[in-house]
C-alpha cells in the first residue's frame, strides 16, 4: 500500500475526514458525481483510491454513481458514494434496491439547503428522506449524524461496520456545515479500530439458499465470482431469491420483505448510539444532532452555570429511531427543546416518543447553525 | 417433456421453468444465443455475470445459472461498471431491451461505451416497451401506432448501432432473430473482444409489434418479416439511401481495437506503486 494516513493529532476538512475514515474502515471503491458541497470526498478518493489498491470511478450521475457502488459491493468491496440533496433525492430509487437486495454501501450525504436546486448552505433537511425517500415502506436504512470532524472520520468507519453487519445501506448525514470544517482530529492506530467484516457463506454453493436467516440478522453474502451463482432482484423474492409475481405466493417473499426490517428494528438497542449530559435530574432536555448538536451542549453548561437544571441529548445514530430510549431519557424533564436546523423533522419523532408526558418546543432555522447563546435565550425563555 | 433435460441445463435454471413469457417472443431466443455463446467459448461458469434491467427482456437474466441479477429500469450497465471494475477477471454480459437499454438507460449505454468498459451487451429490439403494454420506445418506427401513439409515432428511431459506434464502442453488430448462427457468432465475438461490445438483435414481440405494426400475432410471420427486410451492410451501402426506408441493415458495423477501462486503470495502479 503506497498511501496511508499516519496516527496522531491531524488538522484535517470534514469532508477529507470521510475519506481516511473509508480506507480506514477497508472501502476499496467509490463511485461519484461532483456536487457541492461535497466534491472533497470525491476528489481525495480519485487521489488516493488508486494508491490503495482501491477503484475511483466518476460516474455520469448520481443514479449510475449508487448503481456502480452496489454492482462493486456485490463483488465482494466495500463500497461507497457521497453527495449533496439533489443527488441524493436522484439515489433513492438505487438507495431502496440496496435495501431490497440486501447490500451493504456507504452513502455520504453533505446536507444542504432545498427545496429543488436551493443553494449550498448546510442544513439538516433530509433526515426523513434518508428515512423515506425510497418508495415503498417495507424497508429499514441506518443513518447517522456527525457534528465535528473527528466524527467525520469515526462514524463513516461506523455506518461500514453497520453496513457489512447487517447487509443494509447506511447514510452519513453530514451537512455543509461539517463537510468544509477544519479542525483537529486524532487518527488512532490502525489496531485500534474495530472493522466488521460482512459474513461469507460457511455452506456449498449446493446448499447455501441466498436469503434464508433468521430475522434478526442479515444471511452470509458470496462475491460474485465465489462460485455461488447468487441472482439479486429488486422484485419482492423467495428466500432462494426468485422473483414472486403472484399473489398466493406472497407470503414466500413476506418472510424476506419481514426481516429486512426485523434485522434492523430488533437489533436496535445495539445499533442506536447517543450522547447525554446531565439528563439524570434535567427539568429541560435540549434534544439537537448534527454540528448544532455542539452549540446545544455549550448552552446547556452554561445553563447549568447559572442554575437551570438543564440536559443535553444528542442521537449520533438518527435512523432507527430509538423511542423507548427517549422517553426514558426525558422521563424527568417538563420541557423539551429541539434544536434542528430544518422546517421540523425529528421533532415529530420526538413528539412521538413523549406524548403529552413533556412540552416540545421546536427551536428551527433554516440554514446553517445555532449559536449557543440561541439555545441558551430559549432555554431561560421556557425556565 | 422433463425440463431437467433441456440441453442448456448447465446453463438455465430448469427448476424456474416454465418461463413467464408470450408464445412466440424473441426473448428466450436471444438468451438461447447467449447461452449457446457461453458454452461454445467454454468460460468458466463461476466467472460469468448476467445483468439486466427491467422490461420483458430483462426478466430473462433470472432464468439462467449465473452470478445474476435484474438491476433497476436502465441502470444494469451503471452496476456492470461497478462489478467489472471490482473484478476486471468477471466476464460481464447486459441482457437489454430498447427501451431499458436505449430509453430510459440511453446515458448509461453511450457513456459506457465511451469508457470502452470491457463488457457485452446483448439488446433485443423489439421496438417498443412490451412489457407494460406496447407503448413507443426511442426505437420506433416513425408513423407507426402503439399504445401511445395512436395517431402514428412523430418521433424518429435511434440508429443504435451508428449511435455506439459514434461513442466508442469496440464492437457493433446487428442481426435478427432470422439470423440465428450470425447472432451466436457476433456475441462470441463481443465478449472476445477487449473493451465494449454491443450487440443489437432484432427480435420478434408478436403480441404487440407483431399486432399493431405488422398486422399479425404469427412469430413466424414476424421473422420473416425481418428476413425480407434485412439488408447486408456491404449491401446497403451501396444503395441510395432512399431505398434504405424500412430496412434493417444487418452486419458488423465496428470491430477495432482500442484498450478498455479495467487496463487503464489497472496500468495508473502500477505507476502509482512504482514511483
Amino acid at each position: 500500500m503506497k498511501y496511508k494516513v499516519s496516527a496522531g493529532l491531524h488538522f484535517m476538512l470534514g469532508n477529507h475526514a470521510v475519506v481516511e475514515g473509508a480506507i480506514a474502515a477497508g472501502c476499496r471503491f467509490f463511485a461519484g458525481y461532483p456536487i457541492t458541497p461535497a466534491n472533497e470526498i470525491c476528489e481525495e478518493f480519485s487521489k488516493k483510491m488508486p494508491k490503495v489498491g482501491g477503484i475511483f470511478i466518476q460516474m455520469e450521475d448520481e443514479i449510475a454513481s449508487i448503481c456502480a457502488v452496489i454492482g462493486a459491493s456485490w463483488t465482494g468491496l466495500k463500497a461507497m458514494t457521497a453527495t449533496s440533496g439533489p443527488g441524493f433525492s436522484l439515489m433513492q430509487e438505487g438507495i431502496g434496491y440496496a435495501a431490497a437486495t440486501e447490500t451493504p454501501c456507504v452513502i455520504v450525504d453533505v446536507q444542504r439547503i432545498g427545496p429543488s436546486t436551493g443553494s449550498i448552505f448546510g442544513q439538516q433537511g433530509d433526515i426523513m428522506q434518508a428515512r423515506w425517500g425510497s418508495h415503498g415502506n417495507c424497508y429499514e436504512i441506518i443513518a447517522l449524524a456527525p457534528s465535528s470532524v473527528q466524527d467525520m472520520f469515526d462514524l463513516t468507519i461506523e455506518a461500514f461496520n453497520l453496513s457489512e453487519e447487517y447487509r443494509v445501506p447506511v447514510i452519513l448525514l453530514a451537512e455543509a456545515t461539517v463537510g468544509h470544517l477544519y479542525e483537529t482530529i486524532t487518527i488512532p492506530k490502525t489496531e485500534k479500530i474495530t472493522i466488521v467484516n460482512r459474513k461469507k457463506p460457511s455452506l456449498s454453493p449446493e446448499k447455501f439458499i441466498p436469503y434464508e436467516a433468521p430475522e434478526n440478522t442479515a444471511p452470509p453474502m458470496p462475491a460474485f465470482g465465489d462460485g455461488y451463482r447468487v441472482y439479486y432482484t429488486g422484485h419482492l423474492h423467495t428466500r432462494e431469491g426468485y422473483p414472486v409475481l403472484s399473489m398466493p405466493k406472497f407470503p414466500l417473499a413476506e418472510k424476506v420483505l419481514r426481516r429486512i426490517s426485523k434485522k434492523i428494528s430488533l437489533n436496535i438497542d445495539k445499533i442506536v448510539k447517543f450522547e447525554t449530559k446531565y439528563v439524570d435530574d434535567a427539568k429541560i432536555i435540549v434534544v439537537s444532532y448534527g454540528f448544532s448538536a455542539r452549540a446545544a451542549l455549550k448552552a446547556v453548561l452554561e445553563a447549568r452555570e447559572i442554575g437551570i437544571k438543564a440536559g443535553y441529548f444528542r442521537p449520533v445514530v438518527i435512523w432507527p429511531f430509538h423511542h423507548q430510549k427517549m422517553r426514558e431519557v426525558c422521563a424527568s424533564a417538563k420541557t423539551i427543546i429541539v434544536a434542528e436546523v430544518n422546517n421540523g423533522q425529528i421533532l415529530h419523532e420526538i413528539q412521538r416518543s413523549v406524548g403529552d408526558s413533556s412540552k416540545v418546543v421546536p427551536l428551527l432555522k433554516f440554514v446553517d447553525t445555532h449559536t449557543p447563546d440561541e439555545i441558551l435565550a430559549k432555554i431561560k425563555e421556557v425556565t | 417433456m422433463n425440463i431437467t433435460d433441456h440441453p442448456l441445463s448447465r446453463i438455465i435454471r430448469t427448476e424456474r421453468l416454465p418461463h413467464e413469457f408470450c408464445p412466440g417472443c424473441a426473448i428466450g431466443q436471444v438468451y438461447h444465443y447467449a447461452a449457446k455463446a457461453v458454452e461454445e467459448l467454454n468460460l468458466d461458469l463461476n466467472k460469468v455475470v448476467f445483468l439486466s434491467g427491467i422490461g420483458c427482456c430483462s426478466r430473462g437474466v433470472g432464468y439462467v445459472r449465473f452470478d445474476s441479477a435484474t438491476t433497476l429500469h436502465g441502470r444494469a450497465l451503471a452496476f456492470a461498471t461497478g462489478i467489472k471494475l471490482a473484478n476486471p477477471e468477471l466476464k460481464v454480459i447486459v441482457v437489454t431491451g430498447d427501451g431499458d437499454g436505449a430509453g430510459i438507460g440511453g446515458n448509461h449505454l453511450i457513456h459506457a461505451a465511451r469508457r470502452n468498459l470491457d463488457v457485452t451487451v446483448i439488446l433485443n429490439n423489439n421496438g417498443l416497451y412490451a412489457s407494460t403494454g406496447g407503448q413507443m420506445a426511442p426505437t420506433t418506427q416513425f408513423g407507426a401506432y402503439t399504445s401511445t401513439s395512436p395517431y402514428g409515432n412523430l418521433e424518429d428511431p435511434f440508429d443504435l448501432c451508428n449511435l455506439l459506434n459514434v461513442a466508442g464502442a469496440s464492437y457493433v453488430a446487428r442481426w435478427t432473430t432470422a439470423h440465428v448462427r450470425p447472432a451466436i457468432n457476433a456475441i462470441k465475438k463481443g465478449i472476445q473482444r477487449k473493451g465494449f461490445a454491443f450487440i443489437e438483435i432484432i427480435g420478434q414481440c408478436p403480441t404487440y409489434f407483431g399486432r399493431y405494426l405488422l398486422k399479425t400475432t404469427d412469430p413466424a410471420k414476424c421473422m420473416r418479416w425481418f428476413q425480407e427486410n434485412s439488408l447486408r451492410k456491404e449491401v446497403a451501402e451501396k444503395m441510395p439511401k432512399e431505398k434504405l426506408a424500412g430496412k434493417i441493415i444487418i452486419g458488423e458495423f465496428v470491430d477495432r481495437e482500442k484498450s478498455e477501462l479495467t487496463e487503464r486503470y489497472k496500468k495508473l495502479r502500477e505507476k502509482l506503486n512504482e514511483s
